[in-house]
């Protein structure tokens, strides 16, 4: 198959498109139809995509799978893999079908719901794939519609005001970066990933009204860069977007968001900023740094005092982000290593971690950890399941939470000693705001009167969580798994990055002593 | 001589003539009773001709030693002024039939403001200028006015000739200041006099007297103030003939007059284009924030569009009038559509323009309230659709040309801006139930035009019908 890439974004997309054209009626056949029509895309498009990673040669740092074709204004079509997107294109294909079951209760607008998953994915497997600056713009700007769309329209009490942040606060990121892209663009005379990763940009510095400017365009773009990933990431300090997005938004929104869109921040850093901007990303790279360490203690203490469940774990992520830029800015094997793996982690447990908040909420309607206590007695294999993830969340080693922690501030410390001392105080935190979550949501008497008639997860639920388990399991104990497939290309990565800072260096020397 | 001139206008000459005859046969015969007719005629002409121009004109032809000038650029800008405005009338014909307001002088001075719309583009000298442009606007002074028994369209009517006189006064104070410095009104005597190293205060002053005029007509800050106020005063159909073929004559104008007159000083009048973008961008987003009637609405996101397509004019250089050209075609696809939805809404058989009223209308009516919201978030300019291209398109121009300030200010307009597109979004699929739904209209035309250009904003994406090619092709006319 030479179009695998695009069959696997489309599959989806073409699923919307029947449902739109020819799904109709708002009866309890009609809705089902819905459902399954979009089970089946999401689990087809995911079967097909394991063609995209036993196609994949490891031992290759280039893209594969190269696709390409004409589009409009000089742009181009085109398509592609690397070791560093692969897996990512993997995640998505695989948490989507899970949502898809997540949301089999969802009795209001059906139709549209699913349509919006399915586009939803189509888009995110774009970001992933897409090997043209303009494309990849697209795919990751349009993301923001359907998702705009699915907490505004089926999410909680405040989605109004959570679904307008939540386009704002990316829209004005994302704007930046177009223009950085267009600056790209009018520098390069190409919009193409591969070009532009060989293409150097100026790093000769200059200066803005009275401020001199380390590095020059390369800090510059590399700014106007940061500001749409770190939101998107999301970093602290803007990170506020992402408790209420996620408080608001449906479970399966949750899930996505959590599992699949704030990679994309990571993603972006790896694809542009560090290859493209070396320069850049050396200026900045201990302000990044701090940032990430701040966030990861900062987060991890106000987490420990949410009243609701899923801004808790919200919380809990933009902490574990803070580890991914850290280890993405440590620039070595092992922290780009660490940071990619600690994104497919945080994807599978975070996922889990929000599914588990789903299945009480379906029942009780609150998301309040006041209102639980004692779930053990009547949900044991809830119990359970809840307890393997918080621990993953937590890092115990023999899960994937611990690989992607323990890989990142190793990297970290080759780098900067006190950031990583201070980030690792984090991982005390986490461990505190979890299990106290889960001793008032699970452990206790069960005393309240309206938990006493709660029941045990479905066979539906157990099905959704049985795939997550198993990867949360597998990758905590052969991680090789994933650094045989990423390993080559982090390389490479590296490797670029230090040859051009070196030539940089290098460069300024010979200007200094002229 | 005359016979070459004659066969290059020959366009203009057959709507004048037809505008005319038509006038004069409905006059002796049932008056309003022909209107629909009309209306219907006149849009069937107007795209006949568009075919014609688009079809047939084929390389640079000079008539009237100079004073009217026929090339790719003003073709361009004729099919786009031609097709929109046969667009506008067709959609209108209900409308204005239901509330008593089709009369037969309607699509003639349609017509009528279509010809001086094409002797505006076509302008090769400071008096054809005028003369096109006053042609253009005196019609329109009157079909603002449309409703003689309502205050509103006639205070429209009223301010904007006033405030329309004023700038057609200091148009005319720079053009003759022009002459007095250059010795000629002619556009291919003044280029050839006035090059960068003597331009002198006088003609700078005439130039700057001629860019005012021509920015009141495209409505960009400072000179916008009457466009919410005559947007939301005309009957709505009239407004969207205003936000749409004026539109792209006044741009085409701009355009033509500061490359073709004044292209050797690009230096001197991109300054002041560029304030002028910057200022209609912030205003337009800003303002439109406040207001609840989507009219009005529209008349600052037009502000605010025109402010975008002027980055592509002050980059002055041939990628920006390409990019230019392109923005316009965009915008009033996309503005065609968000008015045929404009006009649909009513309630009990009057029109509503408040944003309230379209409250949860996505579950009542889930087709139109998608295609509504394409168009939404084509405006605001978030991809994949049409309108993020047409940004994509004059911020590369704008970045080639060193405007790298304006284009970040054009960024962040461009976010605040998608509040208020995203606030209409809002009330149709997430807003508290209504009490008291607006129902739309059926009308075929109406549903056509909203879903045709909800389309093409969706279509364009993967082709654009050679719009790309000859919008490229009429910059290279235009810049030399």
């Amino acid at each position: 198959m030479d179009n695998i890439l695009s069959i696997v974004t489309f599959i989806p997309a073409i699923a919307a498109g029947i449902l739109a054209l020819f799904l109709h009626g708002e009866d309890v056949a009609a809705q089902r139809n819905a459902k399954w029509v979009a089970l089946v895309a999401t689990t087809v498009t995911f079967l097909v995509s394991i063609g995209i990673y036993t196609g994949f040669d490891p031992s290759n740092t280039g893209f594969q799978m190269v696709e390409e074709g004409e589009w409009l204004l000089g742009l181009k079509y085109k398509m592609g893999v690397d070791g560093i997107s692969v897996l990512f294109v993997l995640l998505t294909t695989f948490i989507m079908p899970l949502t898809i079951l997540a949301s089999w209760n969802v009795t209001d607008r059906v139709k549209e719901y699913m349509i919006a998953f399915l586009l939803l994915e189509t888009l995110m497997l774009g970001v992933f794939m897409a090997l043209d600056l303009v494309l990849f713009y697209l795919f990751f700007e349009a993301g923001l519609i359907p998702m705009f769309l699915i907490i505004g329209i089926w999410g909680g009490k405040d989605r109004i005001y959570a679904s307008f942040k939540f386009f704002l606060y990316t829209f004005l990121g994302s704007v930046l970066m177009l223009v950085a892209m267009v600056a790209m663009y009018a520098d390069a005379g190409t919009t193409d990933i591969e070009a532009l990763m060989s293409h150097q940009f100026s790093s000769e510095g200059f200066s803005v009204l009275g401020f001199y400017i380390v590095g020059g365009m390369q800090t510059l773009m590399f700014l106007a860069f940061f500001a749409s990933f770190a939101v998107k990431m999301p970093m602290w300090p803007v990170h506020t977007w992402l408790p209420d997005a996620h408080v608001q938004a449906p479970t399966a929104g949750s899930v996505v968001l959590a599992a699949i869109l704030l990679k994309m921040g990571g993603y972006g850093f790896l694809r542009f900023s560090l290859p493209m901007f070396p320069v850049g990303s050396a200026v900045m790279t201990d302000v990044v740094l701090w940032m990430s360490a701040i966030a990861v203690v900062y987060t991890s203490l106000v987490a420990l005092v949410q009243e609701d469940m899923k801004k808790l774990i919200a919380y809990s992520s933009v902490a574990h982000m803070g580890f991914v830029t850290m280890g993405i800015f440590a620039a070595n094997q092992q922290g780009i290593d660490g940071a990619i793996f600690q994104m497919l982690s945080h994807g599978f447990i975070s996922a889990a971690l929000f599914l588990c908040v789903g299945v009480i909420y379906d029942r009780m309607h609150t998301r309040d950890i006041e209102a639980y206590g004692g779930l053990v007695i009547r949900m044991p294999a809830y119990a359970l399941v809840f307890m393997l993830f918080t621990m993953a969340n937590v890092g115990l080693p023999g899960t994937s939470g611990f690989i992607g922690e323990f890989l990142t501030l190793m990297g970290a410390f080759q780098v900067n000693t006190w950031v990583t001392a201070v980030a690792a105080t984090g991982v005390i935190f986490s461990a505190g705001y979890a299990l106290w979550l889960y001793r008032r949501v699970v452990f206790g008497d069960l005393i309240k009167e309206s938990l006493k008639a709660i029941t045990d997860m479905s066979s539906r639920e157990r099905l959704i969580f049985a795939p997550l388990i198993v990867m949360t399991i597998l990758l905590g104990v052969y991680p090789s798994l994933v650094t045989d497939v990423i390993g080559n290309s982090t390389a490479a990565l590296i490797s670029n990055y230090d040859t051009a800072l070196a030539a940089a260096e290098t460069a300024t020397q010979s200007a200094a002593s002229h | 001589m005359i016979q070459a001139d004659l066969t290059i206008i020959l366009p203009e000459i057959v709507l004048a003539i037809y505008a005319m005859a038509a006038l004069i046969g409905a006059v002796y015969t049932t008056k309003d009773g022909l209107a629909p007719v009309l209306v219907w005629s006149t849009a069937g002409l107007m795209a006949l001709l568009a075919i014609w121009i688009a079809t047939n004109g084929d390389g640079t032809n000079i008539a009237f030693n100079g004073m009217f000038v026929d090339d790719g650029f003003a073709r361009f800008a004729k099919v786009a002024i031609l097709l929109s405005a046969a667009a506008v009338l067709l959609m209108s014909q209900d409308y204005m039939a239901r509330r008593g307001l089709l009369r037969f002088e309607y699509p003639l001075l349609v017509a009528l403001a279509a010809v001086g719309m094409m002797m505006m583009v076509s302008a090769g000298d400071l008096m054809s200028l005028y003369m096109g442009l006053e042609l253009q606007s005196l019609s329109l002074y009157v079909v603002a006015a449309l409703r003689r028994d309502s205050a509103k369209s006639t205070e429209a009517g009223l301010k904007y000739f006033v405030l329309g006189a004023l700038s057609s006064g200091l148009l005319l104070y720079g053009a003759s200041l022009v002459y007095g410095f250059t010795g000629t009104t002619l556009f291919s005597g003044i280029i050839q006099t006035v090059h960068h190293d003597d331009i002198s205060l006088g003609l700078l002053f005439g130039l700057v007297l001629l860019i005012s005029g021509l920015a009141f007509k495209v409505s960009a800050v400072p000179f916008h103030m009457w466009t919410p106020d005559v947007y939301e005063g005309s009957p709505t159909p009239i407004t969207a003939f205003f936000a749409t073929a004026p539109k792209v004559a006044a741009m085409a104008l701009f355009a033509r007059v500061l490359h073709d007159a004044f292209g050797g000083v690009v230096k001197d009048w991109q300054q002041v284009i560029v304030l002028l973008s910057v200022l209609s961008m912030l205003l337009g987003a800003v303002a439109a924030i406040g207001q609840r009637d989507i009219k009005r609405l529209m008349a600052f996101s037009s502000i605010a569009h025109m402010g975008y397509a002027l980055i592509g004019l002050a980059a002055g250089t041939e990628m920006g009038v390409k990019a230019m050209l392109m923005y316009l075609a965009i915008y009033v696809t996309m503005n065609i559509g968000t008015f045929a939805f404009i006009l649909m809404m009513e309630r009990d058989g009057k029109p509503v323009t408040d944003i309230d009223a379209l409250s949860q209308y996505s579950k009542r009516d889930p087709g139109k309230a998608l295609a509504v919201l394409i168009l939404m978030f084509s405006l605001a300019g978030v991809p994949p659709m049409l309108g993020f291209f047409a940004k994509f398109g004059v911020w590369q121009a704008g970045v080639e040309a060193g405007l790298t300030g304006l284009v970040i200010a054009s960024a962040i307009a461009s976010v605040i801006g998608a509040f208020y597109y995203l606030r209409i979004v809002f009330y149709m699929y997430f807003g508290a139930e209504n009490e008291d739904p607006i129902e739309t209209l059926s009308s075929p035309v109406l549903w056509g035009a909203l879903m045709g250009s909800a389309a093409l904003m969706l279509i364009g994406v993967f082709y654009q019908f050679g719009i790309e090619g000859a919008a490229a092709a009429a910059a290279t006319t235009l810049v030399n």
